[in-house]
């Protein structure tokens, strides 16, 4: 017997929004196998690390405060990635979101008044947006590959980060730590659910969510963008400016990860310090790409990898496992969805020998 | 004064040594007509290997073969995905760094704060301690050697070898090189293989020569950089020598006005300057009148499906 395979001639939608659970599951069964490697009761690993922070109404909390960045900076970026434009620097756009909104927390430390937190959101929003307009400046004016620029854009936001609260923005009274004073509150977000760390960055982010969905897939705006993507002929040919593609895709990520970025400092955090995000601008990629680029998909997907974060703390304070195990289980999933796209993608057939079996085969 | 520029050029040459073995991997790669943005995934797995081989076994030649065989285990992954299974080049690249990362973390743990010997210099008793000449040309590590003659290896075999000419074929036209008799996808797969290879001897190179330590995340962007040199030298290999001795010194200038203290700045940002002079190099190339778009292989990044 032999196989065959074949372009299938139109997407297979089922397989398409199915292989994502394909992917998890092929990751938690790889999760297996690797704590057996490292010596860890395989069962117990995948308790500690996938079952058990569902459990408790605190793990939950945790897990909507995790996804919420995800899922604001995933929705950005599929908005980029449909319309064929990587912005990979989310993590740098993150950071300086977080410096503006925070630098501006800062100065109105004695202020307590009910606009401040719009306003620090505001300033979050235009820093992300600011640092992204430097890749689509130059990638809309000489076609600069925006890979790369947004990327090492990222190791300048954490070192500048860096420079200022070891600086100028170092609280004085603080021991001399790395770190800004603590926001008032009146710069710090509302908790939504009693006990927990939950903020109102997680209503946001469904907000947001509801809104990209809409966007796509009810304006003409969110047609061109998926046009752009998918057949730049047709749409220079409509007269679709990818010019304003790349502006549009790149400024609405930013502003968003640099949403993302104020709401973990005027979140959880509640002041600046020189390390802000366990890499949620990088992990958002993978969200984005899990959920099928689709608002509604990345919800689900930004709480799949939230779990993974969790799941890793948990592990580690439980088993003693290395945190790094996080990073092993996001670079397989997606390792996993990209090689299960194929089923949807392409059709494998077997073929018999006989002829007469082949033709009963076919559909 | 002499001895100071011999010294100031000799960091400057190790500094850009990574750089260089990888960018050359990548170049050959992209010469493909595949892009593997999964350089920096690649390096630190071989860092580590090489960094863990070599305190497990105390042969730093095992510990630099392995490191290579991790590197290419890691293109072999991405092969499969984007060449067998035609999945998105970009999207599979960050994975590969994703998972590189997370990956060489989880193995270096129990490594992080281990010291080495690091790796034999190539002394020539009577001819090394020549004045100037002998410190500069002589008595550093074989390694930098290995990455000057591979630059001239892949010119060679680019440009004037038969196999050379078949991947730039491949590279330029995916379907005419097909329709000649070529297995495209085998060529690209070779190709793949070797940018693994060189990742993985660049990130044995840092973890056992430069530093020689294992600290997570040690590449911090080099693979990136790597391919940013790879456009920076529009694809020619002896330009990729000259991008990463130029960003070797960037590195050094501003080690070494950190540690002088020249500006009255911020370590920080001094530390940003290999970055920053990184989008400046991509912003001149990309604007300037020298028609980098012409040299790019003409299918970089495409998938290619053999039609059967």
């Amino acid at each position: 017997m032999s196989f065959k395979v074949e372009k299938r001639q139109e997407l297979d939608l089922r397989l398409f929004y199915l292989t994502p659970v394909l992917a998890v599951v092929l990751t938690v069964l790889s999760g297996f196998l690797l704590f057996l490697l490292m010596g860890y009761d395989p069962f117990l690993g995948i308790y500690y690390f996938f079952i058990s922070p569902l459990l408790s109404s605190y793990g939950l909390a945790e897990l909507g405060l995790k996804a919420s960045p995800l899922i604001l900076i995933a929705v950005g970026l599929a908005i980029g990635f449909r319309a064929n434009v990587w912005n990979i620097g989310a993590e740098g756009q993150l950071t300086m979101g977080a410096i503006a909104g925070g630098g501006l927390a800062l100065a109105l430390i004695d202020v307590q008044a009910f606009w401040v937190l719009p306003l620090i959101c505001v300033a979050g929003i235009i820093g992300g947006m600011a640092y992204a307009a430097i890749p689509a400046f130059l990638k809309a004016r000489w076609d600069v590959n925006e890979i790369l620029t947004s990327l090492m854009l990222t190791y300048v936001a954490t070192l500048f980060l860096s420079t200022l609260v070891f600086g100028p923005w170092k609280d004085p009274m603080g021991f001399n730590f790395p770190q800004s004073e603590m926001f008032a509150e009146s710069a710090t977000l509302p908790i939504v659910l009693e006990g927990t760390r939950l903020h109102l960055g997680v209503i946001v982010a469904l907000l947001v969510a509801v809104t990209g969905w809409v966007l796509m897939t009810r304006t003409i705006i969110g047609f061109q963008i998926r046009v752009v993507g998918q057949a730049p002929a047709a749409a220079a040919f409509a007269g679709f400016s990818r010019k304003r593609m790349i502006w549009l895709s790149l400024l609405t990520s930013g502003g968003l990860a640099g949403l993302a970025g104020l709401f973990e400092v005027a979140g959880p955090i509640g002041q600046l310090i020189p390390s802000i995000s366990p890499g949620y601008g990088f992990t958002a990629i993978i969200v984005a790409f899990l959920g099928r680029l689709h608002p509604i998909g990345i919800i689900g997907a930004g709480l799949i990898m939230a779990l993974s974060y969790i799941g890793g703390e948990n592990a580690q304070v439980e088993a003693g496992m290395p945190q790094a195990v996080t990073g092993v289980f996001q670079g397989l999933l997606l390792f996993f969805l990209l090689a299960s796209d194929f089923l949807a993608r392409y059709r494998i057939r077997f073929e018999a020998h006989t002829a007469k079996r082949k033709e009963a085969l076919a559909p | 004064m002499n001895d100071a520029l011999v010294l100031g050029l000799i960091t400057v040459v190790s500094a850009a040594t990574p750089l260089l073995l990888a960018a050359l991997g990548e170049l050959v790669v992209e010469r493909s007509g595949v892009l593997n943005l999964g350089v920096e995934g690649m390096m630190l797995a071989g860092a580590v290997t090489g960094f863990a081989v070599t305190v497990t076994t105390g042969s730093a030649t095992l510990g630099i073969i392995c490191a290579m065989a991790a590197g290419m285990a890691m293109a072999f992954t991405f092969g499969v995905l984007t060449l067998s299974l035609m999945a998105n080049q970009v999207a599979t690249g960050l994975a590969l760094t994703i998972f590189g990362i997370g990956l060489s973390s989880l193995v270096g743990a129990g490594f992080v704060g281990i010291a080495i010997e690091p790796l034999p210099k190539l002394n020539i008793p009577g001819i090394t301690t020549i004045p100037v000449i002998g410190p500069l040309l002589f008595g550093h590590d074989i390694l930098i050697y290995a990455s000057i003659a591979l630059t001239g290896g892949v010119a060679w075999f680019l440009k004037r070898s038969r196999p050379g000419m078949i991947l730039r074929a491949v590279g330029e036209s995916d379907e005419s090189a097909h329709s000649i008799g070529y297995d495209v996808i085998r060529v690209r797969y070779m190709a793949v293989l070797f940018g693994g290879l060189m990742a993985g001897l660049a990130g044995a190179f840092l973890s056992l020569s430069y530093t020689p330590l294992w600290i997570e995340n040690m590449t911090a962007g080099r693979g990136w950089i790597a391919l940013a040199l790879v456009v920076f030298a529009t694809w020619r290999p002896w330009r990729v020598l000259f991008g990463a001795y130029l960003f070797g010194g960037v590195t050094i200038l501003q080690l070494a006005s950190q540690a002088a203290d020249w500006f009255d700045v911020p370590s920080q940002v001094m530390s940003m300057l290999p970055y920053v002079a990184t989008i400046l190099v991509l912003t001149i190339i990309s604007a300037g009148p020298w028609r980098t778009r012409l040299n790019a292989p003409a299918c970089l990044g495409k998938p290619f499906r053999p039609a059967s």
